[in-house]
């Protein structure tokens, strides 16, 4: 009864949908995090040797290296919120039951590297601009993506019916969502004090390739380990849902004891 | 301040945050496995693994 469904809607079990299986997903997690971890260190150490052999920056001197990490926290901070809107559509539309525990693992991951974009970002620009802070749009928007991790991280913990909480949390992830466009466009729809994208144009990047290289490496070592810690958080929401549940069970079983029978069918 | 160490308050917040995660991530992930382990040893069985989903 319980996984009928998710039975339903997919007669021919693929990738997707073989992925529904918990046990089958803990399966592969196990084998593939090692890997992930042993590749993000690799990228990590290489992408921090060429950021601090890259030759500095004519204007903003040696604070250019802080753009090697803060750059990339802020690209993730954005595409953390993009996976875990995917997980939002995977319960609501397909009814995936791993996408909640994907979305609730995802969430305190995003909130630390929003934290960092922010952080990083107020460390260079006091030295650069003259001032920590500045209610700009692309400020103030990236500080509205930091609040709404926290809401979302408050609310998948807040209510204890899991289905509930998931089905709350996909939608404001959905709607939280229309915060992406505003902040990557903010540098342009407004006059900012942030400066507009270097990276990611139309007429390519600006930004000479000493410096273009060890920025690229570090945003692939930090992708690699948001999907390396992704995947632990999603690995370890499972077995706390199967303690859960489990706890559940030998509680009935308790009270089986003592009244009636009641293990069994009791759902 | 000197931009040098602009730079390293930068790099050093992001490895405490960072490393903070990490720990965080994988003590609650052990501690969740022995749980686990120790309602296995008591004889708890799931119904199916489909019931990790509650």
């Amino acid at each position: 009864m319980p996984m009928s469904d998710t039975t339903t809607t997919n007669s021919k079990p693929g990738w997707f949908s073989a992925l529904a299986n918990p046990t089958r997903f803990i399966g592969l997690a196990d084998r593939i995090i090692p890997v992930l971890a042993v590749l993000t260190a690799i990228t990590l150490v290489v992408g921090l040797y060429l950021g601090f052999t890259a030759p500095e920056d004519y204007q903003q001197g040696s604070t250019v290296q802080i753009m090697y990490i803060h750059v990339p926290f802020a690209w993730l901070s954005m595409m953390c919120w993009g996976v875990m809107s995917l997980a939002a559509l995977g319960t609501l539309v397909w009814r995936h039951p791993l996408a909640d525990v994907s979305l609730k693992a995802a969430a305190p991951i995003g909130l630390v590297f929003t934290g960092l974009a922010l952080a990083t970002g107020s460390i260079w620009g006091k030295p650069m601009w003259g001032t920590w802070w500045v209610w700009d749009a692309r400020l103030t928007s990236v500080f509205v993506l930091f609040l709404m991790y926290l809401g979302i991280i408050a609310l998948t913990r807040a209510i204890d019916d899991t289905s509930r909480a998931a089905k709350a949390a996909a939608i404001i992830t959905l709607v939280g969502a229309i915060n992406l466009p505003i902040i990557k466009f903010s540098v342009d729809w407004w006059n900012t004090l942030h400066q507009p994208a270097a990276v990611f144009r139309l007429d390519g990047p600006t930004i000479d390739p000493s410096m273009l290289w060890p920025l690229l490496i570090m945003a692939v070592g930090f992708t690699l380990l948001f999907f390396t810690l992704h995947l632990t958080a999603i690995r370890t929401e499972i077995w706390r849902r199967r303690v859960q549940a489990m706890q559940r069970i030998a509680a009935r079983r308790a009270d089986g004891r003592t009244g009636g029978r009641s293990e069994g069918h009791v759902r | 301040m000197t931009h040098a160490m602009y730079v390293a308050a930068a790099y050093g917040i992001a490895g405490v945050a960072l490393a903070g995660l990490l720990l965080w991530i994988l003590v609650d992930g052990r501690n969740r496995k022995r749980e686990l382990a120790r309602l296995e040893a008591d004889g708890v069985r799931r119904r199916s693994s489909g019931a990790a989903r509650s």
